[in-house]
């Protein structure tokens, strides 16, 4: 009977002994995903994520649209990181075309990509604390966050969904003395998180709930693929800020922060980490911009790629690196586009950290990957 | 009509121009570090594998089906690339063929940080798919590097290419009973376009 059915339809023998729990899609601890355990008491045996009820063929989309139309739909995947999940089809696209980018247009990208990569780790913060019972958790990053949309919203006119970076630069030029004003926020922004560490990462909840649950080795982490924050987590030290820096962020003094534990603490206690060192780009960013200065090289009407090429680019997004692997026939419309998501690659890490693990401690392992479903179906 | 003959005349001639100069450049002045990378390959290989192209910090490798698992285990044993960061298919119809391209990086070796190895291989494609049960296969490098696991459960659900030895081929993001062509095939048309 098995033998005619086609893969992924086979009937499944289940043990008496053995309970199968579906989590999701409707759960809100979930996400827009079904995560199949299996329990054995209050132990997970067996793990089996089930990502695909948002997907949207983002990458099928894009093979009818010509690069700037492109734009607006490519950033839908994580909206509050809009401007890092087009950072790397715009760097591309600019290689497949071949134009330059003017000096300030750099470092307003740097800014833009800091800024949303803060607030996007302000809205996961959020979710990750409310889904470990801590209410201040979910309202003080919500309430936070605010003030770099605000930010944004000056800078680009949208709060959320920029569509802010075009090849060639950004769309518009900043504001008048939007210099200022976001140094002044910027700093109570990072006095604020500063903050968070005596209700939330210092708590002794916390860290009795996420010390030592789902710990994700070295070597694991490698051989997995992880990265972001997760490959941080365990002892990698590895940020494309720093590897393989794009734009202007080779001028730019970048740390990065490493924790050796690798265990769900380790994992929460970096984006944190890494938005503090995001203000300290920004300041370094704002005081290097040149003053003044185009902030966008116009590209000819139907911009197009010479012939067969591909590019495959990458950035440092707020899950992690985010590649995109353009393939060009030298038509207006890219011929395959693949963006290559750290919450998808994140997700091969979930059935290897649950197993064996109390059913309890599913909501802190699974949001400490910090996972994005929407985004690793794309 | 004289006028439309010499407009494209003129945008063309622009290009032609520009692109003699963009082909040859790279070939003057090749990365030495790449251009090492993918010497050791072609050296242990020889003509069973064919460099695409060599640029910064991307090296590509173009394998057939019967060799791509062997250039796999050696690029992991023998160049230090221990993960791959994504692997995506590519339709090409007119070749007949399904193009599969791994993304392959380093953690482990610093001197790699910056380097993808852009390895890709091309399955056979069938003009009426039946996935898992056609020509369409690849061997899979799932024993290779443990990473691809879902990366090819997707090129498996999208275009219908099989991975042979990859223990799980169910599908990841379509629904269980999706029972059209795999939707990113270039024959898989959007409705209304």
């Amino acid at each position: 009977m098995t033998g005619e059915l086609p893969p992924g339809l086979a009937l499944q023998k289940v043990d008496e002994r053995i309970m199968t729990l579906n989590v999701g899609p409707q759960h809100p601890g979930s996400g827009h995903m079904r995560i199949i355990v299996q329990i054995d008491g209050d132990y997970i045996v067996a793990c089996d994520p089930d990502p695909g009820y948002v997907h949207r063929g983002e990458e099928k989309m894009a093979e009818y649209r010509n690069y700037i139309t492109n734009i607006p739909h490519l950033e839908r995947p994580v909206i509050h990181d809009s401007c890092n999940v087009l950072y790397p089809y715009v760097l591309g696209v600019e290689e497949l075309v071949g134009i330059e980018v003017p000096e300030r247009a750099k470092y307003v990208r740097v800014i833009a990509s800091e800024l949303n990569r803060c607030i996007y780790t302000m809205y996961w913060l959020a979710i990750y604390g409310i889904f470990l019972g801590h209410s201040t958790m979910f309202m003080w990053p919500a309430g936070d966050r605010e003030l770099l949309i605000d930010l944004m919203e000056k800078m680009t006119g949208a709060r959320v969904t920029h569509a802010h970076f075009v090849p060639g630069g950004v769309r518009n030029d900043l504001p008048p003395n939007f210099e200022d004003v976001c140094l002044r926020q910027v700093n109570y922004f990072e006095k604020r998180i500063k903050e968070y560490s005596a209700v939330f990462y210092d708590n002794p909840i916390l860290i009795a709930r996420t010390k030592d649950t789902g710990i994700l080795s070295r070597e694991d982490a490698i051989r997995l693929g992880t990265t972001g924050s997760v490959l941080r987590a365990s002892g990698v030290d590895y940020d494309l800020r720093k590897k393989e820096p794009y734009d202007v962020y080779e001028e730019l003094d970048v740390h990065t922060n490493v924790m050796k534990e690798g265990d769900s603490y380790a994992r929460s206690k970096v984006p944190w980490l890494d938005m503090m060192e995001s203000c300290n780009i920004i300041r370094q960013a704002l005081q290097k911009m040149p003053k003044s200065g185009s902030v966008r090289t116009k590209l000819k009407p139907n911009p197009k790629g010479k012939g067969l090429d591909s590019v495959y680019k990458r950035v440092e997004s707020g899950r992690g690196s985010l590649g995109c692997y353009i393939v060009s026939d030298g038509k207006t419309e890219p011929y395959r586009l693949k963006m290559s998501v750290g919450s998808f690659r994140n997700l091969i890490a979930l059935p290897y950290l649950l197993k064996g693990e109390k059913l309890g401690n599913m909501p802190s392992v699974y949001w400490s990957l910090n996972y994005w479903p929407v985004e690793a179906d794309r | 009509m004289s006028s439309d003959s010499e407009k494209p005349n003129a945008d063309e001639t622009p290009e032609v121009k520009s692109t003699p100069p963009a082909t040859k450049k790279p070939e003057v002045e090749l990365p030495a570090f790449e251009k090492s990378i993918s010497d050791k390959i072609v050296e242990k290989f020889g003509d069973k594998v064919e460099v695409t192209f060599v640029k910064e910090d991307r090296v590509g490798i173009k394998a057939g089906r019967e060799n791509v698992h062997d250039v796999a285990e050696f690029i992991r044993d023998a160049l230090n690339y221990d993960h791959v960061e994504s692997v995506s298919g590519v339709d090409y119809p007119q070749d007949k063929e399904i193009e599969v391209v791994y993304h392959i990086g380093s953690y482990s070796d610093s001197s790699l940080a910056r380097q993808i190895l852009v390895l890709s291989t091309r399955a056979q494609r069938e003009e009426n798919p039946i996935p898992g049960n056609d020509a369409t296969k690849l061997p899979t490098l799932r024993d290779i590097f443990y990473s691809v696991e879902f990366h090819e459960r997707e090129v498996f659900e999208m275009f219908g290419v099989f991975f042979e030895g990859h223990p799980d081929n169910r599908r990841l993001l379509l629904p269980e009973d999706w029972a059209d062509l795999p939707p990113l095939r270039k024959d898989f048309a959007i409705k209304g376009r």
